[in-house]
């Protein structure tokens, strides 16, 4: 159990990039781009080919990125230039990406288990400092028998997720990023300020696609493997982490909001492993189990707000009969 | 300052729904004058703010600032130059940001924008020194967001982002007819005190007769894609609502056909 919840939380941090990405697009730049599904990928298939080819894995891992960046830009001309509604270019990125990645990694399946990846480098470090017997040292003080095999990738992960959090942060604060936010918001003000939203558009799409295939780089090296399939349903992942995370956690500033997502994108993958759990369901139950989520989390805030509204009037309808005057 | 030459613009060209939207505009705007343009629905008002920002491009003519022919430059281009306030109060400012995040953005209107921080203390000290001239505590609420703001208190801000960086012409769209009289005094006063102080080029459309003649130096009225009539100076000042209907059907031979024509 503890095993599997750890699991859950070092993935989960790493899911947490990718989720800053779609919080770029869907919240930040109001464009639901599906470009993500083909960017994942292809950041695994560019990470695992590279380190295959004997490039550094921390060099692979920012190519990685690079590719991503690429392919959201595309995504974001095919919008401002081409004209065709952000849905579809996405759509239409994703489909292209596909035959791309398969063509990248030469077969469907890429695997790394051979290959000294960037977490098992960082695991190495990490051992000479001992650190893991510490912790390990805690856990089974506090009577827990199955222990973690590193604490590497979770502690190092955390860093990595937060320091790009930060740098969204403040990017997001600069003025290129004050007129990005702009574009979600009001287009037609932002415009009128001389802001050039074409170029803005393409740029955030592609930021957002470099962080969604970073961390489909980082991904095939933990799971040390890429397949051509690992992106299915991504998106839906993504938005479920959004949405968790702003559920519990609120947007009332962007530090608060992005903090919210990488903290969605952990309780989600929580979430999905207790389900696992559960006996009648199976893996490739996880697709529809986060669908359910995302519905749960989209239609019960819907719910309680219409609920609370009708509490209200009919407790406004009892005042007025009894002659209060509507405020207590 | 402001020139179109032979501006002409027609829409859905060659269909039944073919309009003519202005027709050979010819106009010029000397540096620091604020016109107010009055013309019945449909006239070509706002057709006119579009082709000078840049929104719209016209089938012919020429339009230059600065001496600087600027037909070609998109939009955002022309911004650099050019001001505006919408009619729609929502319009012009982003209202899930705040006050202060708007104001910054306004500030890097003619500006090259860079990856530094839109607001630094410095700044907020100028927006507040700017919000405590609209005289609506403002100044106290940097960060609030701008979508709880009324009305009101948004166009007044919308006013201030598009002039407190001082454009080189001032572009206004019946940007008080969406308020309320007691709101649409406040922003017309605002606006007249602004324009003033900063001696803004100032293209000012107005429904409103009254504030057409009691506002700016010069007057234009539009109908039917055409400037048809202009008056300036101690002409303007001599001016009555009822001289402005009197030449209006003197020059088209029909009466001044807009219910929504304010005529108090
Ligand atoms: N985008 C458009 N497409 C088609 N016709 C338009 C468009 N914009 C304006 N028009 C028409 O052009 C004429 C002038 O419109 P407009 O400039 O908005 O008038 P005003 O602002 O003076 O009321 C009107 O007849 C209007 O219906
Ligand atoms: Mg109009």
């Amino acid at each position: 159990m503890f095993i599997s919840l750890f699991g859950a939380v070092e993935s989960g941090i790493i899911y947490a990039i990718m989720a800053l990405g779609v919080y770029l697009t869907f919240r930040v730049l109001d464009f639901p781009d599906l470009t993500v599904e083909g960017s994942f990928v292809t950041g695994a298939a560019v990470a695992a080919f590279s380190i295959i080819n004997g490039i550094p894995p921390i060099i692979a891992t920012l190519l990685a990125a690079v590719a991503g960046f690429i392919a959201g830009c595309i995504t974001g001309v095919l919008h401002t230039k081409g004209k065709i509604n952000s849905l579809l270019a996405g759509i239409l990125m994703m489909t292209a990406l596909y035959s791309i990645n398969l063509r990248i990694m030469g077969q469907p399946t890429l695997s790394l288990l051979n290959e000294t990846t960037l977490f098992g480098q960082l695991e190495e470090m990490w051992k000479s400092i001992g650190l893991d017997s510490m912790l390990n040292g805690i856990l089974s003080a506090l009577g827990l028998e199955q222990l973690p095999s590193t604490w590497a990738v979770l502690i190092i992960m955390v860093f990595i997720t937060f320091a790009i959090k930060i740098l969204t942060d403040y990017y997001l604060k600069t003025e290129v990023g004050l007129a990005l936010r702009a574009i979600g918001d009001n287009k037609k003000m932002i415009r009128s300020l001389s802001a050039n939203t074409d170029s803005l558009i393409i740029v955030g799409v592609g930021f957002s696609n470099a962080l969604v295939a970073l961390a489909g780089g980082l991904i095939a090296q933990l799971g040390g493997f890429s397949d051509v399939n690992m992106g299915l349903g991504l998106i839906v992942i993504g938005l479920a982490s959004i949405i968790i995370g702003e559920a519990l956690f609120g947007t009332k500033t962007v530090v608060r909001a992005t903090l919210a997502v990488i903290l969605g994108a952990v309780i989600y993958r929580i979430i999905v492993t207790l389900a696992l759990r559960v006996d009648f369901l199976e893996t490739g139950d996880m697709k529809l189990i986060t669908a359910v989520i995302v519905v749960a989390a989209l239609v019960t805030p819907k719910i309680i707000q219409s609920r609370r509204e009708k509490r209200r009037r009919i407790w406004k309808r009892q005042q007025l009969r009894t002659g209060g005057d509507g405020h207590a | 300052m402001l020139k179109l030459n032979d501006v002409s613009v027609t829409f859905n060209e060659g269909t039944p729904d073919e309009k003519r939207a202005l027709n050979n505009i010819n106009l010029e705007l000397e540096k620091g004058e604020f016109v107010t343009v009055i013309g019945s629905n449909g006239a070509g008002k706002s057709t006119l703010m579009n082709i000078i920002s840049g929104v719209l491009i016209p089938d012919v003519g020429d339009v230059y600032i600065n001496g600087e022919q600027v037909v070609h430059l998109p939009e955002y281009k022309r911004s650099k130059y050019i001001g505006r306030v919408f009619q729609d109060p929502m319009a012009g400012t982003a209202p899930s940001m705040t006050i202060e995040e708007n104001l910054a953005m306004a500030y890097s209107r003619n500006k090259k924008r860079k990856l530094k921080l839109g607001v630094t203390k410095q700044r907020k000290e100028l927006f507040k020194q700017y919000l405590s001239t609209l005289n609506l505590g403002l100044e106290n609420r940097l960060t609030a967001k701008v979508g709880l703001l009324s009305g009101g208190e948004r166009q007044a801000l919308s006013l201030l982002m598009s002039t407190f960086t001082e454009p080189d012409i001032l572009l206004l769209d019946e940007h008080t007819a969406a308020l309320d009289p007691s709101r649409a005094e406040l922003i017309t006063d605002l606006t007249e005190k602004v324009v003033r102080e900063s001696g803004l080029t100032t293209l000012m459309v107005t429904h409103n007769m009254q504030q057409a003649l009691d506002l700016g130096s010069r007057l234009i009225m539009m109908d039917k894609g055409q400037i048809i009539f202009d008056v300036s100076g101690k002409e303007k000042e001599k001016l009555t609502i009822q001289d402005l209907l009197q030449e209006f059907q003197r020059i088209r031979g029909e009466q001044f056909g807009d219910d929504r024509a304010v005529l108090t």
